[in-house]
């Protein structure tokens, strides 16, 4: 299956919520080093809800792409909600058959995503 | 050119394959002597005393005279591996015994990490010092690099002949005697996985005291490979992988080895491998490595100028613009586009090449990069196959550019 469908390089191109905000409660910053791809997320908490986020990062269109399709769900979401979240949803969201190789790029938003709100919750 | 040669292309005609730097295809005759081992031989070396086991030893012992004399080498010099990253391997801990707290082990900022984590963990281990060589923008180490960082303790110094990212050439001879000038006692170690497949080795005239290769980047099989080891150095070193076929005596105190290559030798060898191997030096031999340079500097050349015409400020080529330096690889990058993305993009329009670190992260760390793309040439590739590159970067770069 051709990876590079359209909505994947939509969002490539027109990241949604690309930015950190000015204000946020939560950050981070998570890498996959076999690629150099790179995101950082900011997020707005109030009430245990995700009121407002932005990212930045660089990397592959696949690693973008899957970020804006994730986080530009997240918004008015639980943040118990937001860390129960699985590789599969981020997946379907894409709606590929990513490769093996290319997994690490498509899960980094994933990975991001829990290490900013996650960590307490867990452990 | 002989592209009838290889029977990857009977099976995928439209494939275009930019990835020898990773393994080259095989010719039908490497691939008919792997068979013929596997069908007609079939016995183990050195332990029957039955016709058949006696012609598969014989015909081992004519494939590492080939070996050796390929690259001007004693046949006691030739250790049958299962490839450079095992003779690296191995070598590192034949050479422990003798290196001290007090020893620099030095290697180049583009070695493969078969050639650089080998070496970084012995250091570790015996707490020697570990230091790396920095390359310049063109692929080189410069004299005034050399003379900084070979400092009198440097008692092993490994470097990589042809780097598998940049695809420059060391001048191998050359260097290898600006670093006996400089650390005259130093162990040098050359790993020449890439280089064996674009140049000759003469191992006498190089005068390194060890050099090692695989036979898959040499359109041979994989799974075995060569460690040489000057003679002088093999009489004297430990073996390190205990078992079969390479000890005289296993039941007195101190345990007596047979002499090289037999000591380094433990275990039944890839036999059908290197049955193959024999088949890949062959096949080299006959082609020469005069054409084969011909044939890859006529792609290096046409690769070189069709991209930098085609994308320009877009592209940059890893190593700089000069296609006479290179063998066998040419690396670039586009601004603003991941090389995974190439690579991937190319991958669905029947185009193999690879991106990433290459198994040489301290390079792309070093030289800032995160990942390259690479393109590595063989005796099958043709003029055609880079203008279909060519084409389907075209509209890749249509596609991905911001
Ligand atoms: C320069 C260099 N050294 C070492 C190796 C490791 O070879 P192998 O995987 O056959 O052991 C490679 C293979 O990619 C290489 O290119």
């Amino acid at each position: 299956m051709n990876l590079y469908q359209d909505h994947i390089l939509d969002h490539y191109h027109n990241p949604r919520h690309f930015g950190f905000l000015k204000e946020s409660t939560h950050q981070s910053e998570a890498l996959n080093p076999t690629c150099g791809d790179k995101l950082a997320i900011t997020l707005l908490i109030e009430d245990g809800t995700i009121k407002d986020l932005g990212f930045e990062g660089e990397g592959c269109a696949i690693s973008l792409a899957s970020a804006s399709l994730l986080y530009d769900t997240l918004i008015g979401t639980k943040m118990t909600d937001a860390c129960q979240k699985e590789p599969s949803d981020v997946l379907s969201l894409t709606g590929l058959a990513i490769s093996p190789g290319r997994m690490k790029c498509a899960l980094l938003s994933l990975e991001t995503l829990k290490k900013a709100l996650c960590a307490k919750i867990e452990s | 050119m002989h592209k009838e040669l290889f029977p990857f292309f009977t099976h995928y005609p439209e494939l275009v394959y930019f990835d020898s730097a990773a393994t080259a295809l095989k010719p039908q005759t490497v691939v008919d002597a792997e068979v013929e081992y596997l069908t007609l031989a079939s016995t183990n070396l050195s332990r029957g005393l039955y016709p058949l086991a006696e012609q598969t030893s014989a015909h081992a012992d004519i494939i590492r005279k080939l070996t050796a004399s390929f690259i001007n080498a004693l046949p006691e010099e030739i250790i049958f591996t299962s490839g450079t990253t095992a003779g690296l391997n191995m070598l590192a801990l034949m050479l422990e015994e003798s290196l001290t707290a007090d020893d620099a082990i030095v290697v180049t900022d583009f070695e493969h990490h078969a050639n650089y984590l080998p070496w970084k963990e012995l250091a570790k281990r015996k707490k020697a010092e570990f230091k790396v060589l920095k390359s310049t923008d063109t692929g080189i180490i410069s004299e005034s690099e050399l003379i900084q960082t070979l400092t009198d303790n440097t008692a092993i110094v490994a470097i990589s002949a042809l780097s598998n990212v940049t695809g420059v050439m060391q001048d191998a001879p050359r260097l290898i005697e600006a670093i006996r000038e400089i650390v005259p006692h130093a162990v040098i170690v050359v790993d020449a996985a890439q280089y064996i497949a674009h140049k000759a080795i003469d191992v006498r005239k190089w005068d390194a005291d060890f050099v090692t290769f695989s036979g898959h980047k040499l359109y041979g099989p994989t799974g075995v490979g060569i460690l040489y080891g000057k003679h002088n150095f093999l009489r004297i070193l430990k073996p390190r992988i205990y078992g079969g076929g390479m000890v005289l005596d296993a039941c007195s105190k101190e345990t007596t080895y047979k002499e090289s290559p037999d000591r380094y030798e433990a275990g039944t060898q890839n036999i059908s491998g290197i049955f193959a191997l024999g088949a890949a030096i062959d096949f080299i031999k006959r082609i020469g490595y005069e054409s084969l340079q011909r044939h890859d500097q006529k792609l290096q050349k046409y690769a070189e100028e069709r991209l930098t015409d085609t994308f320009g400020n877009l592209i940059t080529i890893i190593g700089g613009k000069d296609y006479t330096r290179r063998a066998g690889i040419l690396s670039f990058v586009f601004t603003g586009i991941h090389p995974h993305d190439i690579a991937t993009l190319l991958g669905e329009k029947g185009i193999c090449v690879r991106a990433g670190e290459h198994c040489a992260k301290p390079w792309h760390r070093n030289h800032g990069y995160s990942a390259t793309t690479r393109l590595s040439f063989g005796l099958y590739n043709s003029k055609e196959d880079i203008d279909i590159l060519i084409t389907a970067l075209i509209e890749i770069v249509d596609l991905l550019k911001k």
